[in-house]
């Protein structure tokens, strides 16, 4: 589904991502772990568009076509999706006008008509519900005023509405009480399914023993230096990266 | 800066005499049309875009009615507000609505007969250094005075129309509202390629209140002046808006004073700019009593090769204690070659006031796009999604309903084309 192969990305006169690949196959929920400043985050928004990194090198694609030259809409619209680490609070754009404007864009794509105001409603009430988020928080701008675990929240209330084909979660457990870990992996494990895949970057254990990953893979100074299963994160629990990150 | 030319100075000889058309022919004179060096005029070159020659348009005829019939029928309606229409300057009561509910109309030449004429068309001697003042008080072919008794209430729209007949529009409204008495005006710009400039002069005696929202949807190239003289005395109020969704060069400049106690005033503008126009906003507000309140709040969209102007002068004057006065202006420059110029000014010559302002200009914030884009929103509705929310916090500066109503279809056709 995602594949990456050899990947160097960076900002001018600096590079970040260096030389990464990594495959995550349809149906597999693959974590990264890795110290603070290994390039995580610049990873995932090199594979979402963000305009202010470069790619000097290497591929990308989601179910073979790829995505390196596509529009940020672009990707999103063939199914890829990004949880922000940090959520960018939007004054002036009201949450609810925005999940519309979503929502209609990928219908849109898919030669879906509009969704009707009801539908839409109904849509954005369940999903908000199971996700345990306040409706009065839809009535404010975009995550302006919201609450760190608010946030993170409100990405995976996006994420349940746009059901994307491949999503990558960048740290959506920091910030989460523990009730809101569970609200929260509850929605993730409620989109698994063969034909979707998840990329899920996280500093902790106790989110992959919410959701339990198929593949573990620890990155250090921008590439991916060991890889393995779910007992790799344990490991990692008890003894830091030092074993792995020496080994680069 | 130029001495008006032998064109003007015959067009002046041949209009009946007025004291109120001297002066305002005296002062014109002085400079001619300013450009740059006249610091109010620094960002807006008048003289590089005036046509000299441009006498007033005389009186319309048949084909002029015409054409005006055409333009009226795709203005909209402000509730029920009655509808007086100016052709190229002159108000025509046969396309006109009957005098409005709650106000008594009297014609221009009537009204500049009155002993009182001076202080109705340039109340308080306001604006008289402008040089374009002094141009619409020399040369006013229409317009009338319309008059609110104590405790009354009105509300109108005035249609300013243009034929594009040769020459200039140039009108002069009066607004008398007395003790209590309350006022809802629309006025909207609209029609064929001109020289237009228009003046609208308020005096409001205490507790008096009038709310007034421009509309200008000029053709391009129409040059026009627009300006706004209002003299506030004790507990009035006064608002003025101006929308500004066209490719016009166009200038709006209120002269406000507030005369008595506990007046407010609140001036806001939105200007949807495109193409190569010029949407300047430049404003005076005198406080010379107490417990003063103004807001001036401003917002210009700027794309293209446009160009917006705001300037804002706020003067506190000796012995205007506890004035409450509030500046901002914010624009988004949507292309290189868009520009903007920012001059808020405070001149506070009274200690104890609360006065601030504040200015910003930039682009649109790229982190706030990608996170729309990222949800698949294409990138021009995601700018539209985004200016849609600037825009309408100027909006909410409009009170009366219908011309908010009239607002936001504007705004939201603006946006719709700029992402087509
Ligand atoms: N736009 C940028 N400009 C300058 N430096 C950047 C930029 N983006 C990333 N970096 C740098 O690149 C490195 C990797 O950052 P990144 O945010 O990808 O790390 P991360 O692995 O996500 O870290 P964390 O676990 O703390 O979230 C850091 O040193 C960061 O400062
Ligand atoms: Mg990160």
């Amino acid at each position: 589904m995602l594949e990456i192969k050899n990947l160097v990305a960076g900002i001018p006169g600096r590079t970040i991502v260096d030389g990464l690949s990594l495959t995550v196959k349809p149906g597999e929920v693959a974590a990264i772990m890795g110290p603070n400043g290994s390039g995580k985050s610049t990873l995932s928004y090199v594979l979402a568009g963000r305009g202010d990194y470069e790619v000097t090198s290497g591929e990308a694609t989601l179910d073979g076509d790829d995505i390196l030259g596509l529009d940020p809409e672009e990707r999103a619209a063939k199914g890829l999706f990004l949880a922000f680490q940090y959520p960018v609070e939007i004054p002036g754009v009201a949450t609810m006008t925005f999940l519309k404007a979503a929502m209609n864009a990928q219908r849109k794509t898919r030669g879906e008509p509009e969704l009707s105001a009801p539908d839409f409603l109904r849509r954005v009430r369940e999903a908000a519900k199971s996700l345990s988020v306040d409706p009065e928080m839809l009535k404010r701008p975009l995550n302006v005023g919201f609450s760190g675990g608010e946030k993170k929240r409100m990405e995976i209330l996006q994420m349940a509405l746009l059901e994307p084909r491949c999503a990558i979660l960048d740290e959506t457990d920091s910030g989460l009480d523990i009730d809101a870990l569970r609200v929260v992996s509850a929605g993730v494990n409620a989109l698994r399914g063969k034909d979707r895949a998840f990329l899920v970057i996280t500093h902790y254990q106790r989110l992959l023993d919410h959701v339990r990953p198929d593949t573990v893979h620890v990155m250090s100074k921008g590439r991916i230096v060991t890889s393995g299963g779910p007992e790799l994160a344990l490991e990692l629990e008890k003894n830091g990266y030092r074993d792995h990150v020496d080994a680069a | 800066m130029s001495t008006p030319p032998e064109a003007l100075a015959a067009a002046f000889a041949r209009l009946p005499a007025h004291p109120v058309r001297t002066a305002g022919f005296a002062r014109f004179a002085q400079t001619g049309a300013p450009d740059r060096r006249v610091e109010a005029w620094h960002y807006s070159d008048l003289a590089a875009v005036f046509d000299a020659q441009a006498a007033p348009v005389g009186a319309p005829g048949p084909a002029a009615l015409d054409r005006a019939l055409a333009l009226l029928a795709a203005l909209p309606r402000f509730a029920d507000a009655a509808r007086l229409v100016l052709v190229d300057g002159h108000f025509v009561a046969s396309l006109s609505d009957a005098a409005p509910a709650g106000a008594t109309l009297t014609p221009f030449d009537d009204a500049l007969a009155r002993t009182d004429a001076a202080g109705l068309f340039a109340p308080d001697g306001l604006g008289v250094g402008d040089a374009m003042v002094g141009y619409n008080s020399a040369f006013m072919q229409g317009g009338f005075l319309a008059e609110v008794a104590a405790g009354g209430t009105a509300t109108i729209h005035v249609a300013h129309l243009a034929t594009g007949a040769a020459g200039a529009c140039v009108s002069r409204l009066a607004f008398r509202l007395g003790d209590g008495a309350g006022l809802d005006l629309v006025e909207t710009f609209d029609g064929d390629r001109t020289q237009r400039h228009a003046a609208s002069a308020f005096a409001l005696e205490p507790r008096a209140r009038a709310s007034r929202v421009a509309f200008h949807a000029e053709a391009e190239g129409t040059v026009c002046v627009e300006t706004v003289l209002a003299d506030l005395a004790a507990d009035s109020e006064f608002a003025d808006f101006g929308f500004v969704a066209d490719r016009a060069f166009t200038r709006r400049q209120p002269f406000v004073r507030q005369r008595g106690p506990r007046a407010k005033i609140a001036l806001g503008g939105l200007s949807l700019l495109g193409g190569r126009a010029h949407a300047d906003a430049t404003l005076v507000v005198e406080h010379d009593s107490t417990h003063g309140e103004s807001r001036e709040f401003f917002r210009h969209v700027v794309a293209d090769e446009a160009t917006g102007v705001y300037q804002g002068k706020v003067i506190v004057k000796p012995g205007a204690q506890k004035t409450d006065g509030s500046m901002k202006s914010n624009a988004v420059l949507l292309s290189d070659g868009a520009s903007m110029e920012n001059k808020p000014e405070l001149e506070i010559f009274a200690d104890d006031v609360v006065c601030g302002h504040g200015a910003t200009c930039g682009a649109l914030d790229e982190a706030e796009l990608f996170y729309l884009r990222a949800r698949g929103i294409p990138r021009a509705v995601a700018e539209a999604l985004m200016l849609e929310g600037f825009a309408a916090e100027a909006l909410d500066r409009i009170a009366f309903a219908p011309a908010r109503g009239e607002a936001d279809r504007r705004l939201a056709a603006w946006l719709a084309a700029r992402a087509a």
